[in-house]
C-alpha cells in the first residue's frame, strides 16, 4: 500500500518513528564514530607513554649491548595484555631483543621503520627512537592489538542497540498517544461527513475543536452545508410549484377534452337529426311528387340529396376523425400476413361487379406490434384508395410487401391507378384535404388524416411516392417483433 | 288509431322523425295500428295506463316499443328501465332507435335489456329500409309472447 493511502493516524506515527529513528541513528553514530576516534587517541597516547618509559629503560641495555636486560625490560610489557610484540633495534638497525621470546624473528621487519605511530592493518605499532642525550643507541618498537577498543565498541553496541530499542518504544507509544491530539478531530470530521453523506441528513453540523487549518475546513464545511440545505428547500419548493402548476394544467387539459367529448356527442346527435330530415323529406319530395315538377326541378331534388347524403358522410368521417384523438392504441403482436389477406378478400368480393381484372401480389409480411382494430383500418384505407384510385385502368395491379428499417418494419401498398402530383404532396394528408374532384373519385378527404394518425399513434411514419398515371406507393412503419 | 289496440309505440320527440317511421311503416304494411308519444313521460302513462291514458287499463300492451334517447322531460333511458323493470311490461320488445352511436348508450341500453339498437341513418333510403326491416322482423318474423 502506497504511504499516502495510510490512515493518518498511521501515517503519523510513521513519520514520528521514522524521524525518532533518524535521530537516534545519527546521535549513536556520531557517538560512536567520537569514542573511536578519542579512543584510538588514548590508545595512542597510552602507546607513546610506555614506549618513552620503555625507550628510557633500555638505554643502559643497549649503551653496555645488554640483550638479557633488554630482554628482561621488554619481558615487563606482559604487565600490558595487549602488546603483541615488542623488539628493539640496535643503532644499525638490527634486532637487538624481542618480546614475546617465543615468536620467530620473521615476525619483525628487518629493519626499523619510521619513527611514530600509527595504525597499520589492525593494530596499533610505533617505533620509539631510544636517545641517551643527543645520541640514538636504537629503536623500540611497539605492535599493540586493538581488542580493548574492540570490546569496549561491542559494550557500546549493545548499549546502543538496547537504547534504540526502548527509545522506539517509547515513540511508539508516545507517538501513539499524542497522535491522537491531530488525528481525532481529522478523523471526527471525516467521520461526519461520511455519516452525512450516507443518511443525506443535512441538517447535521460538525463541531469546531480548535483554530488552526482544520477549524477553517470545519468552518468551510459547515457552511456547505448550509448552502446544500437552502439549495434542496428551493429545490423541493420549486418541485411543488412545478407539480401543482402540472395539476392545474392536467385540470384544464382534462376540463377541455371534457368539453370536446360533449362536443362531438352534440355534433353526432344534434346535428344529425335535421340533415335527416332534410334528406328524407326531399326523398319524400321526389317519390310523391315528382310528376309535379319539370326537368329543373328534378335536379334540384337530386342536388339537395346528393349533398345532404354528403354531409351525413363528412359529420361521420369527423366523428371518427376525433374520436380516433382520444383512443388509446392497445398494442399486441399482429400477424400481418392473415391481416392484410382479411382485408383484401373482403375487398375483392365486394367490389365483384368490377372485379374483371384484378391482380393482387402479397407477399409473406413478418408481424409488428399495434392495435390490431387501428391497424386493419390502415390497411382498409390503404387498399380502398389503391382500388379506387386504379378503378379506370383496364386491369388492376396491386401489390403488398415489406421490408426491415432499422428495429422497424415498413409495410407498402402500390397500385398502378391514376397516382398523384409529388407537388401537392403536403396536402396529401391533410384533414378533408383532396387531390383529385369528387366527379373524379369520390371520397371526403379524411381517410388519408385517420390513417396518418393512426400511424403517428404508433409512433411510425407514413409517406408516399407517386408520379402522375403511373401509380402510386404508400408507406408507413411500425415496431417490430424481434 | 284507436288507442285500445295498439301494435307499434313510436316514442320520439321529434314530430319529423315520427312521421319518417310511421310513413315507412305503413308503405311497407308492416302493421295498422302505431301510436305516437311525444315525450318519455307520455310514454310511461300511456304504457302503465296511468294520467290521461288511464283508460287503457284493459287494453292489451303494445307488441313493439320504438324508442327514442334523447326526449325532454323523462328521457329514453329511463323510460327503458321503467319498462324493464316492471314484469309485466318487461317482455315487450323495446328496440331503441336514436341518432346517437356513442359507445357509452349502446352499452346503458344493454345493460337496461334493450332488445336492439338502431342508429338512424341520416340518408332516407337508408332510414325507411332499416324501419322496414326493423318492423317485419319483430312484428312478422319474430315469435312474441303476446297471445292474440
Amino acid at each position: 500500500m502506497l504511504f499516502k493511502d495510510l490512515p493518518i493516524q498511521k501515517k503519523l506515527m510513521g513519520v514520528i518513528i521514522l524521524i525518532s529513528g533518524i535521530v537516534l541513528l545519527v546521535t549513536c553514530t556520531s557517538f560512536f564514530a567520537y569514542e573511536v576516534f578519542t579512543f584510538r587517541q588514548t590508545t595512542t597516547r597510552q602507546l607513546s607513554t610506555l614506549g618513552e618509559i620503555i625507550a628510557a629503560n633500555s638505554t643502559a641495555a643497549l649503551a653496555f649491548d645488554d640483550q638479557d636486560n633488554a630482554n628482561e625490560i621488554l619481558a615487563a610489557l606482559k604487565a600490558e595484555q595487549h602488546i603483541t610484540a615488542a623488539s628493539i633495534y640496535d643503532q644499525q638497525g638490527k634486532l637487538f631483543s624481542q618480546y614475546p621470546a617465543t615468536i620467530s624473528a620473521g615476525e619483525f621487519s628487518s629493519t626499523p621503520g619510521k619513527d611514530g605511530y600509527r595504525f597499520e592493518n589492525s593494530y596499533l605499532i610505533g617505533f620509539q627512537p631510544v636517545m641517551q642525550g643527543d645520541k640514538r643507541l636504537g629503536t623500540l618498537y611497539l605492535k599493540s592489538d586493538m581488542n580493548a577498543m574492540y570490546e569496549r565498541l561491542q559494550l557500546y553496541s549493545c548499549i546502543t542497540i538496547l537504547v534504540i530499542i526502548v527509545s522506539f518504544l517509547l515513540a511508539y507509544t508516545l507517538s501513539r498517544i499524542f497522535q491522537k491530539r491531530i488525528s481525532q478531530p481529522i478523523l471526527a470530521l471525516a467521520e461526519t461527513a461520511q455519516a452525512i453523506s450516507e443518511r443525506q441528513d443535512y441538517s447535521v453540523r460538525a463541531t469546531k475543536v480548535s483554530n488552526d487549518e482544520l477549524g477553517s475546513l470545519t468552518d468551510a464545511f459547515n457552511q456547505m452545508l448550509v448552502q446544500i440545505q437552502k439549495q434542496n428547500l428551493e429545490i423541493v419548493s420549486f418541485n411543488q410549484q412545478l407539480e401543482q402548476k402540472v395539476m392545474e394544467r392536467t385540470n384544464e387539459l382534462e376540463v377541455s377534452n371534457k368539453e370536446l367529448e360533449s362536443f362531438t356527442y352534440s355534433v353526432s346527435h344534434d346535428l344529425r337529426a335535421p340533415l335527416r330530415a332534410v334528406h328524407s323529406y326531399s326523398k319524400i319530395l321526389e317519390e310523391d311528387y315528382i310528376e309535379k315538377l319539370d326537368d329543373e326541378g328534378k335536379q334540384t331534388i337530386k342536388v339537395i340529396l346528393r349533398n345532404s347524403k354528403k354531409m351525413g358522410e363528412l359529420i361521420d368521417d369527423l366523428l371518427a376523425f376525433s374520436r380516433l384523438g382520444r383512443k388509446e392504441v392497445n398494442s399486441k403482436d399482429i400477424h400481418m400476413d392473415s391481416l392484410v389477406r382479411g382485408v383484401t378478400n373482403e375487398f375483392l368480393s365486394s367490389t365483384s361487379e368490377n372485379n374483371n381484372n384484378v391482380e393482387m401480389k402479397i407477399q409473406t409480411m413478418p408481424a409488428a406490434s399495434g392495435d390490431q382494430a387501428l391497424i386493419k383500418q390502415v390497411w382498409v384505407n390503404l387498399v380502398s384508395n389503391a382500388f379506387k384510385y386504379s378503378s379506370k385502368r383496364e386491369k388492376t395491379v396491386i401489390e403488398i410487401g415489406s421490408y426491415p428499417k432499422g428495429d422497424q418494419n415498413v409495410y407498402y401498398v402500390k397500385d398502378n391507378g391514376v397516382g398523384f402530383d409529388m407537388q401537392y404532396y403536403d396536402k396529401l394528408f391533410g384533414v378533408f384535404q383532396r387531390l383529385h374532384s369528387q366527379e373524379d373519385f369520390e371520397g371526403t378527404g379524411v381517410g388519408l388524416a385517420i390513417t396518418q394518425r393512426i400511424v403517428q399513434k404508433h409512433h411510425g411514419e407514413i409517406w408516399a411516392e407517386s408520379k402522375l398515371n403511373a401509380g402510386a406507393t404508400f408507406y408507413f412503419s411500425l415496431q417490430a417483433i424481434r | 288509431m284507436e288507442n285500445a289496440e295498439v301494435e307499434i309505440l313510436v316514442v320520439d320527440d321529434s314530430m319529423d322523425d315520427a312521421n319518417l317511421t310511421i310513413r315507412s311503416l305503413k308503405k311497407n304494411n308492416v302493421v295498422n295500428h302505431l301510436f305516437h308519444v311525444k315525450d318519455g313521460a307520455e310514454a310511461l302513462d300511456f304504457i302503465f295506463a296511468k294520467g290521461i291514458y288511464s283508460s287503457r287499463a284493459n287494453a292489451t300492451k303494445p307488441k313493439l316499443i320504438l324508442l327514442d334517447l334523447k326526449m325532454p322531460k323523462i328521457n329514453g333511458i329511463e323510460v327503458l328501465e321503467k319498462i324493464k323493470a316492471n314484469a309485466e311490461t318487461r317482455t315487450i320488445p323495446v328496440v331503441i332507435l336514436t341518432s346517437s352511436q356513442e359507445d357509452p348508450d349502446i352499452q346503458k341500453c344493454y345493460k337496461l335489456g334493450a332488445n336492439s339498437y338502431i342508429t338512424k341513418p341520416v340518408d332516407f333510403e337508408g332510414f325507411s329500409k332499416a324501419i322496414k326491416e326493423v318492423g317485419f322482423y319483430w312484428m312478422v318474423l319474430n315469435r312474441s309472447n303476446i297471445s292474440v
